[in-house]
C-alpha cells in the first residue's frame, strides 16, 4: 500500500514549522506501511557549502573521529550526528571528492543523499520512531516529502525505504509497483548509474536524474517517465527548488493534493492533509492521470 | 438527534449505534461531526436511518448502505457507497475513485465530480453526477443508471453489459463494445425522474446522449479477440 506526503511551502514565514507539519502527515499515514519510514527536508543551503547525509548500522564506530580522518585526507568537513545519520557540511566543490573518500575510510557507511540544502533520514520502524528518532520535527526547511512504506518489491531494510536519492538534491517517493524496473536498470547501468539496492523505486529515481542529466527540466523528466516506465506508480519528487507529482494512466494508487497561498500539499489521503492550516478553505482535488503537477521556487519568484 | 464527534467517540461507535438501531425507534437522525478524512462512516445501514456527515470523509463511506440517507457535507474518498443495496448517499462535494462501485439498489448523488472508475460493475444502483467523471466509469456495468451532467474521460463504459449511461457533456472516449444509443422517450421519462429524485434543475433530459452496449462482447466470437 505506502503512504506519501509531501509539502512545499510558498509562505517563508511557515518554514520553521516544516518538520512538525510534515511529521504529522507522515505519522496519520501509518496505517499504510508499518515497515520503514523515511523523511526529506530542504532546508537553507549556505553560500558555497553541500551536504551528505550519511547513514551507518554502527554509527558509534563509523561516526566516531569521522570529523579528524576526512580533515587528515584533505577534505575540511564538520559532522552532525543523529542517531544512525549524520550530515557532513563541506565545501561544495569537494562533494565529488567525499563519496570514493568515504567509501575508502568507512567502507560501511552508506550515501542517503547529498546536495546543497537536502537532508535524507530513513529507517525501519514505524514513522513516529523514525521522526522522534532524527528530531525531525524541530527541522524547518522550504518544502519536504515523507514515506511509509509496505514492502512489497525488495526485502525491509533502511536501503529499502524511501526516499530514494540518486542525484544532487533529487529525491523521490513511490507508491506502487513498477514492472519493468529490471530492464530499465539494467540500461540505467550502461550509461553509468550506480544502484544500491534491487528496489524498483530506486530505478525510478535513477530514471529521473538520468533524464534531467540530459538537459530536461523535472517537469519534462516526469512527463517521460510516463511513457518508459510500466506499471503503478505515484510520484512525489522534490529537487531543490521544486515539487512535484505523478501519476500512471490507470491511477488506481491514491492521491489528494491541496493548494492554499500558503503551501502545497499532498496525501495518499485526505486524512494526512486534516491539520494543515487552513485546509478547510484549501482548493484540494485529486491529480489527474498522466498527468504532470510541478511547482518550483525558482519560477515562481 | 443524536451528534457523534469522531474526534472524540471511536467510529466503531458510531457504526455500533447505526447498526443497533430497533425499528419503532424514534431516534432516526444522527449527526457525525470531525470526520476529518475518517475511512468507513455510516457503512452497512440497514434501517431508514438520516445521518448528516459534517465534514470530509475517506474510504468506503456509506458502504453496503440498505435504506439509510446519508449526506456527506464535504468530500468523499475512494469507494463511497461501494455495494450500496437501498437508499440514498448524497456527496455535497467531489468524490475519489469507484464511486458506486458494484451498487446493487439505491440513488447516489455526487453534487461535484467524481474520480475515476464511477459505477464500475455497477449492478442496479442509479448514480448522478452534477460534475465530470473519470476514466474507466462504468467499466462493466450490469444494470442501473449513471447520470453525468459534466464531461467523462476516457474508456466509458468498457466492457459494458446492460448499465445505462447517460453523459450530458463530451465523452472523451468510448470503451470497447459501448456506443451512443438513440435517446427515446422512456429513457427521456427515466432520466427527468432521476434528476429530479437528483436535486437537478434547470436541465432538460434531451441535453444528454444515451451510451449502452452494442452486445457484441457477450458471446466469444474469435473476431472480437482485439477487443478483450
Amino acid at each position: 500500500m505506502c503512504g506519501i506526503v509531501g509539502l512545499f511551502l510558498k509562505d517563508r514565514s511557515l518554514e520553521p514549522q516544516l518538520g512538525q507539519l510534515l511529521s504529522e502527515m507522515l505519522i496519520t499515514m501509518t496505517d499504510r506501511g508499518p515497515d520503514s519510514a523515511g523523511i526529506a527536508i530542504y532546508g537553507s543551503a549556505a553560500e558555497g557549502k553541500a551536504k551528505v547525509t550519511i547513514q551507518s548500522a554502527k554509527p558509534e564506530a563509523d561516526f566516531a573521529g569521522l570529523e579528524n580522518d576526512l580533515a587528515e585526507a584533505g577534505i575540511a568537513a564538520s559532522v552532525s550526528i543523529k542517531s544512525t545519520h549524520a550530515i557532513v557540511t563541506l565545501a561544495a566543490d569537494k562533494l565529488m571528492a567525499i563519496r570514493p573518500l568515504l567509501t575508502a575510510i568507512r567502507p560501511d557507511v552508506r550515501v542517503m543523499g547529498s546536495g546543497d540544502s537536502v537532508e535524507i533520514y530513513k529507517e525501519t520502524g514505524l514513522p513516529k520512531d523514525v521522526v522522534a528518532r532524527f528530531s525531525v520535527r524541530s527541522m524547518g526547511g522550504s518544502h519536504g516529502i515523507g514515506h511509509t512504506r509496505m514492502a512489497t518489491e525488495s526485502a525491509v531494510t533502511t536501503l529499502g525505504a524511501h526516499p530514494f536519492s540518486t542525484g544532487s538534491d533529487q529525491c523521490l517517493v513511490h507508491n506502487g509497483s513498477l514492472s519493468n524496473h529490471n530492464n530499465l536498470r539494467r540500461e540505467l547501468v550502461r550509461e553509468g548509474m550506480t544502484f544500491e539496492t534491487q528496489n524498483d523505486s530506486e530505478v525510478a529515481a535513477a530514471y529521473l536524474t538520468s533524464e534531467m542529466a540530459k538537459g530536461k527540466d523535472l517537469g519534462q523528466a516526469l512527463t517521460g517517465a510516463l511513457d518508459d516506465l510500466d506499471g503503478f506508480f505515484t510520484f512525489v519528487v522534490g529537487t531543490k527548488s521544486g515539487f512535484g507529482v505523478v501519476r500512471d494512466p490507470i491511477a488506481c494508487k491514491p492521491a489528494v493534493m491541496a493548494e492554499t497561498d500558503q503551501y502545497v500539499a499532498f496525501g495518499s489521503e485526505y486524512r494526512a492533509l486534516v491539520n494543515l492550516p487552513g485546509i478547510e478553505t484549501a482548493r484540494v482535488w485529486e491529480p489527474e492521470p498522466a498527468t504532470v503537477y510541478f511547482w518550483d521556487h525558482q519560477k515562481a519568484a | 438527534m443524536p451528534v457523534i464527534d469522531l474526534a472524540i467517540t471511536p467510529l466503531r461507535e458510531l457504526n455500533s449505534a447505526l447498526h443497533s438501531i430497533q425499528q419503532g425507534s424514534n431516534d432516526l437522525s444522527f449527526e457525525v461531526v470531525n470526520p476529518r478524512g475518517s475511512h468507513s462512516v455510516a457503512v452497512g445501514i440497514d434501517t431508514p436511518v438520516k445521518v448528516d456527515v459534517k465534514g470530509s470523509v475517506g474510504y468506503y463511506c456509506a458502504g453496503m448502505n440498505d435504506g439509510g440517507a446519508v449526506t456527506v457535507h464535504g468530500s468523499a474518498g475512494p469507494g463511497v457507497a461501494e455495494n450500496m443495496m437501498s437508499g440514498t448517499v448524497v456527496i455535497e462535494g467531489d468524490a475519489s475513485q469507484y464511486a458506486g462501485a458494484t451498487g446493487r439498489g439505491g440513488l447516489l448523488v455526487i453534487k461535484g465530480n467524481a474520480a475515476s472508475r464511477c459505477g464500475i460493475s455497477m449492478k442496479g444502483i442509479d448514480i448522478v453526477v452534477h460534475g465530470n467523471i473519470g476514466h474507466m466509469s462504468a467499466f462493466m456495468g450490469q444494470s442501473g443508471h449513471l447520470v453525468v451532467l459534466g464531461d467523462a474521460g476516457d474508456a466509458l463504459g468498457d466492457s459494458l453489459y446492460e448499465a445505462t449511461l447517460f453523459v450530458r457533456g463530451s465523452v472523451k472516449s468510448l470503451g470497447a463494445d459501448c456506443i451512443e444509443k438513440e435517446l427515446r422517450a422512456e429513457h427521456l421519462t427515466k432520466l427527468a425522474e432521476l434528476l429530479e429524485k437528483a436535486g437537478v434543475t434547470g436541465v432538460r433530459p434531451e441535453e444528454f446522449k444515451r451510451y449502452g452496449s452494442a452486445r457484441n462482447l457477450y458471446n466469444f466470437n474469435i473476431d472480437n479477440a482485439d477487443a478483450y
